[in-house]
């Protein structure tokens, strides 16, 4: 069973022109506190994703039965029960990485993109697209910080997940790991940098 | 015709029906989740506290063999009253947070004990407040129950690169020779100063530049919860 052309449009578009960070410029602060390591940066990309995607498929089953005065709030409650469960599941599973990331699991209920698809997709699609827009949507965010928590690991520490990739030789030759990658400035610029990069491939994301 | 048999969505009673029975739903679902994870997360809690008391005794240790390392480590762990008298009770299940909550004649303090290179080391808890929330520690002194051979620290959400620098191992190596007592044999605590300060009549140690407040909780806590062992450090 192939994904219809409009369904594959709907998982894949905001891995590359409907990009949540580097397109529509959401969940930028997130971006930058977690990513001086490649390993949270990947657990935060896993975590926003089954929250994006579950919240999704939650609200769009409940999309005809919610009360639209409190639909902001109904959205909360799921949002902030599934980033609950997830933080639990961290905790039991991956507790060294769940103090690592410590509040910024629970950052996840405010994280604009997943308010963001909810309003804007789930409430007015059916289930299976809306489940699809949600993986779509944590994967192009989870793509955009895994790259910089490659970049900045690996120029920073001089590892990859926590193993040393830059030999020794180099250091001996003088070589220095850049402090300043691991600090928060260091994601903006880097996140700039694929932003530019992307513009320059994709001429129609250019602003006239 | 379907509309009339369909409740009003926009009515209050709707509205509240759908909010209770939401929230009921929302609610047995975490309480199901929190029980079931519950044994598994104790148990990493358990693991993260023996890292804490090894690294406060400069030994490494990581998930894998923190339990292996601690049973090795540490040859004796008793809980202590305010007079310095070992009472009943078990030293690793004791929190201190809440001995603190009870009046101070029924308060255990726990205390465990470590063989380095044949010397005993005794280990002591500590607890305090930061700038955002809870800190604690542990403190490890050398056999004359004066001098620190090591510290570690923790904390549940200091400001991070600021406060939160407390829990690096750079920060706890700071106490090593330190004296908690002076050379009258009196009590006077290890004080925290902004870096470049320094104080009479006691020893000092550098604190977090830019985490002041979490600095002085630091300065507060190694007061008041290494004072409560006076009486048995004294002995």
């Amino acid at each position: 069973m192939g994904l219809s052309e409009n369904n594959k449009k709907i998982l894949l578009g905001p891995l590359g022109k409907n990009n949540p960070i580097s397109v529509q410029m959401l969940g930028i602060c997130s971006a930058l506190a977690v990513t001086s390591k490649l390993e949270p940066a990947i657990v935060m990309a896993v975590s926003v994703t089954v929250v994006t995607a579950f919240s999704n498929l939650v609200i769009s089953l409940l999309r005809n039965t919610i009360p639209s005065r409190i639909r902001i709030i109904v959205q909360l409650v799921v949002v902030a029960a599934l980033v609950t469960i997830v933080n639990e599941v961290l905790k039991a599973f991956a507790y060294d990485v769940s103090k690592q990331l410590s509040v910024f699991i629970g950052l996840i209920i405010t994280n604009c993109i997943v308010m963001g698809r909810l309003e804007a997709f789930a409430l007015g699609n059916k289930p299976g697209p809306s489940f699809l827009d949600g993986i779509g949507n944590g994967l192009g965010y989870g793509l955009i910080l895994i790259v910089v928590g490659f970049f900045r690991e690996l120029l920073g520490s001089g590892t990859l997940l926590g193993f040393q990739v830059i030999p020794q030789s180099f250091y001996d030759m003088g070589y220095a790991n850049n402090g300043l990658m691991i600090l928060p400035p260091m994601a903006l610029i880097v996140v700039a940098c694929i932003i530019w990069f992307q513009r320059s491939k994709d001429k129609d994301l250019q602003e006239k | 015709m379907m509309e009339e048999s369909v409740m009003n969505r926009e009515s209050n009673s709707y509205t509240l029906i759908y909010t209770t029975v939401v929230v009921i739903l929302v609610a047995v679902a975490l309480a199901f989740v929190s029980q079931t994870l519950r044994p598994q997360q104790a148990k990493n809690e358990a693991i993260d506290k023996m890292q804490q008391i090894l690294n406060s005794l400069r030994i490494k240790a990581d998930s894998g063999n923190a339990e292996a390392e601690y049973e090795k480590r540490i040859v004796d762990s008793y809980v202590v009253n305010v007079k310095g008298e070992k009472v009943d009770g078990d030293a690793f299940s004791t929190e201190l947070a809440e001995e603190l909550n009870k009046p101070e004649a029924e308060r255990k303090y726990p205390v465990y004990e470590a063989k380095i290179d044949g010397k005993t080391k005794y280990i002591l808890a500590m607890r305090g407040v930061g700038l955002w929330g809870p800190i604690w520690g542990f403190m490890t002194l050398d056999d004359d129950k004066n001098t620190v051979f090591g510290a570690s620290f923790g904390h549940s959400g200091e400001t991070p690169g600021l406060g939160a620098e407390i829990d690096k191992p750079g920060f706890g190596k700071e106490f090593i020779g330190k004296k908690f007592f002076n050379s009258d044999g009196k009590f006077v605590s290890i004080a925290i100063v902004k870096p470049g300060k320094t104080v009479q009549g006691q020893d000092y140690v550098d604190g977090i530049s830019g985490g002041t407040i979490t600095s002085q909780g630091v300065d507060a806590m190694l007061l008041n919860s290494i004072g409560v062992y006076i009486e048995f450090l004294k002995k």
